[in-house]
């Protein structure tokens, strides 16, 4: 018998300065890899990477199309991260998005008329109130049948998607198109007024950062989502409401979903669109688990992240890359990001190595 | 000539993370010969019987069968080497027949029904072993359940066995029948391992004691040449008193009281069965039973958790049965259950002291937000009171040694200055020192007037910290003793509904 090649093995906890170094040297890492693909292609890495940064900072145009996609991120991150503490697996963003998305753009729509400023209350109340209760029925089922979050979750994402699609070519039909079906662009009364150049939504994004941030560390219903994340058991031994701390955080997770999709469709896109939510609650679940579920982490990996989108659409046009070549490039940094977890934690043994060393 | 071990470990080491689980360990057991392992909780026992087993690789060293050095990487290995480990929490199909349990992963051809159940009945005769072998698993009591375990490994041709706290879940009567089985076995030839933290019982089986503390073997020793106080000198490293206190409240008052409760668990079957029982002021009730007898559904019924069917419970005269836990946590009922992965309930792992010490007050605060402050200064009065060692207030408690996990359970259960206390299994796992001191902070808060309730796995422990010991067997109550006057067997036999009802 011998003894295997490879073994892997635990590591003692590493200390938070040791794990950020870790981080860096993926991040590292990620680039020599990410550099040796762009050599691959025939392309110059250092020119790629500069071209990226400069792609989405180089001009004030550029700097306001990269906070534009950072908006609904930053949003949907926190949105999903109230559910994740709880550990209440939410993949449900898109769909809490879509529906705040279609709640907001009812008033737009048909609503137009009304002062301005009661308008966009209207619309933002009803963006968390249609994306909470997306966000609801899945607790619901939940608490009541213990049925499973995650398929729940994803599956109600399509359904959302496919109410867009009927309101399109139904009831909301703009019967002034030609062609193929859409709805129809809001009046000007409906969109968000613009802060330095960039739509509304950054600064509610900002005060949800913020509001989420204090929520989890300072108030008890944050308290109490830690505890019910950690064992229910503990949590109804606390004497706490274990049905109700579950409902109540998956209404918040739907409704700051659901105002991202509110902002999207009334600050940036000003119509409504299959693509109002567009992957972005995908990708928040990404960026909330780099960010460990930290809101201002979540912020730094959001601007990371909208930096690498934005930039890798100039480099496309630039390069005449084809869209592909970005998702690889996206692709490589994450593996080589969410792979580095795995070494926080062990490491492994080479035949005849031993490994008792401390 | 140089014997023949059946299994030498030299030098075996091993590591977790930061730390070290075994160090340089080495242990040698002979063929006919019975073994016990002897260490504290956290000594490395079962870290080293896994390495035998297969479940981990050691780091270095070198493990010897039958005078070879082999290297096990997996349990298939180690079973090829006539290596059969026996863990504590069984490894049985349910719905199976003992039988099929048997055969269950063997490889090769199978033998037909009739000459497997011979064959089965013709091993088990040799050893001593009782069993039916076309009996369900989910038909047996705990101890039919090991017979099958043991047989599982016999069948398999094992000439080593190790055997992890066999006598856990056994009472009394049960662990004689087990150890005549393993003595025979010897008679046979077979080189058995045992692990154990129970002193007498290393003196009534074993011919040769290997002593762990904190992962390095301290000493080997024949045990026919030591005694109880050497053995525990040994394990704890420093001489110990054995004595535990029962200092004498005169003034006792019934302050809750027990009737005729009835609790279905969920799926329908009786965890409780018509029990009666009071609980006074200035004592401690003990709670024996085998694991498993209704210990938790007593718990969460008192404290709210889980509904009853019939009866009541009355505190101060006034029945408490149908409130919720916070309304029962604000009537200074107060309990500190320690499950069996410890920090299932009670505490937060992830979290750190402060927020540990904010579990059941944090909603005493005015307005949305948690006060940390007073939590705090709680957290950091209980480390000076009670000698915690953290390296901070907010240090993961899961990071935690579990000695200073018991304490801040317990000291924050204590520090809400409650009126009946239940404490359900506070010394499990920890070491004697650190039980010791559980068993003194409880009978502080006794002298205080505070009626404790101590659900206890150690007779011995139960036999000298309570004032009376309350019976359980299967849901119902067997007996209320006094614990002055009672013996081990008497309670032994209550444990299995034996014993006449009597009452004190």
């Amino acid at each position: 018998m011998k003894e295997p090649l490879i073994r892997v093995v635990k590591k003692a906890e590493l200390g938070s300065r040791e794990i950020f170094i870790l981080r860096l040297e993926a991040i590292f890492l990620a680039l020599v890899a990410g550099g040796l693909f762009i050599l691959l292609i025939g392309q110059n890495p250092f020119v790629i990477y500069k071209t990226i940064i400069t792609g989405a900072l180089r001009s004030e145009m550029a700097i306001q199309a990269t906070v534009k996609i950072a908006i609904p991120l930053l949003i949907a991150s926190l949105g999903v991260t109230l559910a994740f503490k709880m550990r209440f697996w939410n993949i449900g963003a898109e769909g809490q998005i879509i529906m705040g998305g279609i709640f907001a753009s009812y008033f737009a729509l048909f609503h137009a008329g009304w002062n301005h400023w009661l308008l966009v209350i209207v619309m933002f109340l009803a963006g968390a109130l249609g994306g909470g209760l997306w966000g609801l029925i899945p607790a619901w089922f939940k608490t009541k049948y213990d049925t499973n979050e995650t398929l729940f979750t994803l599956m109600l994402n399509y359904i959302a998607l496919n109410v867009i699609v009927f309101l399109r070519e139904g009831p909301w039909r703009d019967p002034g198109s030609q062609g193929y079906a859409k709805i129809a662009r809001f009046d000007k009364n409906a969109a968000l007024d613009k802060v330095l150049g960039i739509q509304f939504g950054w600064v509610i994004a900002l005060a949800l950062l913020v509001l989420v941030w204090i929520y989890l560390n300072r108030s008890k219903q944050g308290y109490e989502i830690g505890v019910v994340g950690e064992s229910q058991e503990t949590a109804r031994y606390a004497g706490m409401n274990v049905k109700k701390v579950v409902l109540r955080t998956m209404f918040l997770s739907g409704a700051v979903c659901g105002i991202g999709g509110m902002v999207q469709a009334c600050g940036s896109d000003v119509t409504l669109t299959t693509a109002v939510a567009g992957g972005v609650g995908f990708t928040a679940i990404i960026v909330a688990w780099l960010a460990q579920l930290n809101p201002p982490a979540i912020f730094i990996v959001t601007i990371l992240f909208s930096i690498l989108e934005k930039g890798s659409s100039v480099v496309q046009s630039s390069f005449g890359l084809s869209s592909d070549c970005a998702d690889v490039l996206q692709g490589i940094i994450l593996f080589f990001i969410l792979g580095c977890e795995l070494f926080i934690r062990y490491k492994f043994v080479f035949r005849g190595k031993g490994g008792a060393g401390v | 000539m140089t014997e023949q071990y059946a299994i030498e470990c030299r030098q075996i080491t091993k590591v977790f993370g930061s730390v070290i689980a075994n160090d340089k360990i080495n242990l040698t057991v002979k063929y006919g010969e019975i073994m016990a392992l002897l260490g504290e909780n956290g000594s490395g026992k079962t870290t080293l019987m896994n390495m035998l087993s297969g479940i981990y690789h050691p780091d270095s060293g070198s493990i010897l069968v039958g005078g070879k050095e082999v290297s096990i990487n997996s349990p298939v290995d180690s079973r090829n080497l006539g290596i059969g480990m026996i863990h504590q929490h069984f490894k049985l199909v349910d719905v199976f027949s003992a039988m099929e349990n048997i055969v269950l992963g063997t490889g090769g051809k199978r033998l037909g029904k009739k000459a497997l159940k011979e064959k089965i009945e013709q091993l088990s005769h040799s050893f001593g072993l009782e069993i039916e072998p076309e009996k369900k698993i989910y038909d047996m009591s705990v101890s039919e359940k090991q017979t099958v375990e043991i047989l599982k490994v016999l069948y398999r041709g094992a000439q080593i066995l190790i055997l992890d706290e066999p006598t856990a879940v056994l009472t009394p009567q049960e662990t004689d029948k087990l150890f005549a089985i393993l003595r025979k076995m010897r008679e046979q030839g077979c080189a058995i391992i045992i692990i154990t933290h129970k002193l007498h019982e290393v003196l009534s089986i074993s011919d040769r004691v290997t002593i762990l503390r904190k992962g390095q073997s301290i000493d080997t020793v024949m045990t026919k040449d030591c005694n109880e106080k050497q053995l525990t000198e040994l394990m704890v490293g420093r001489p110990v008193s054995l004595n535990i206190e029962r200092p004498e409240i005169a003034e006792k008052n019934t302050i809750l009281k027990v009737v005729d409760l009835t609790v279905e668990k969920s799926d329908g079957t009786v965890a409780l069965d018509d029990i009666s029982f009071e609980i006074k002021t200035g004592e401690i009730l003990g709670v024996a039973g085998v694991a498993g007898s209704g210990q938790k559904e007593l718990c969460e019924t008192l404290t709210g958790l889980m509904p009853a069917k019939k009866g009541a419970i009355l505190y101060h005269k006034e029945n408490v049965l149908g409130k919720t836990p916070s309304e029962i946590i604000r009537l200074g009922i107060s309990m500190s259950f320690v499950p069996e992965d410890r920090l299932g309930m009670g505490l937060v792992a992830s979290m750190g002291m402060v927020d540990n010490m904010l579990l059941k007050s944090y909603t005493e605060a005015k307005g949305p937000f948690v006060e940390r402050e007073p939590a705090r200064e709680l957290a950091e009065k209980l480390i000076d009171k009670l000698g915690i060692v953290t390296p901070g207030v907010d240090t993961p408690v899961r990071l935690m040694s579990g000695g200073n996990v018991q304490k801040v359970l317990l000291g924050r259960e204590i520090e809400s200055n409650p009126q009946v206390l239940i404490t359900a299994y506070p010394v499990r796992g920890l070491d004697i020192n650190s039980s010791y001191m559980i068993y003194d902070l409880l009978n502080e808060q006794k002298k205080k007037g505070v009626a404790v309730v101590y659900i206890g796995e150690d007779l011995d422990v139960l036999l000298e910290l309570s004032d009376r010991i309350m019976v359980l067997c299967h849901g119902k109550v067997t007996g209320v003793v006094d614990a002055k006057t009672v013996t081990k067997e008497q309670i032994g036999l209550m444990m299995t509904g034996a014993g006449k009802e009597e009452r004190v």
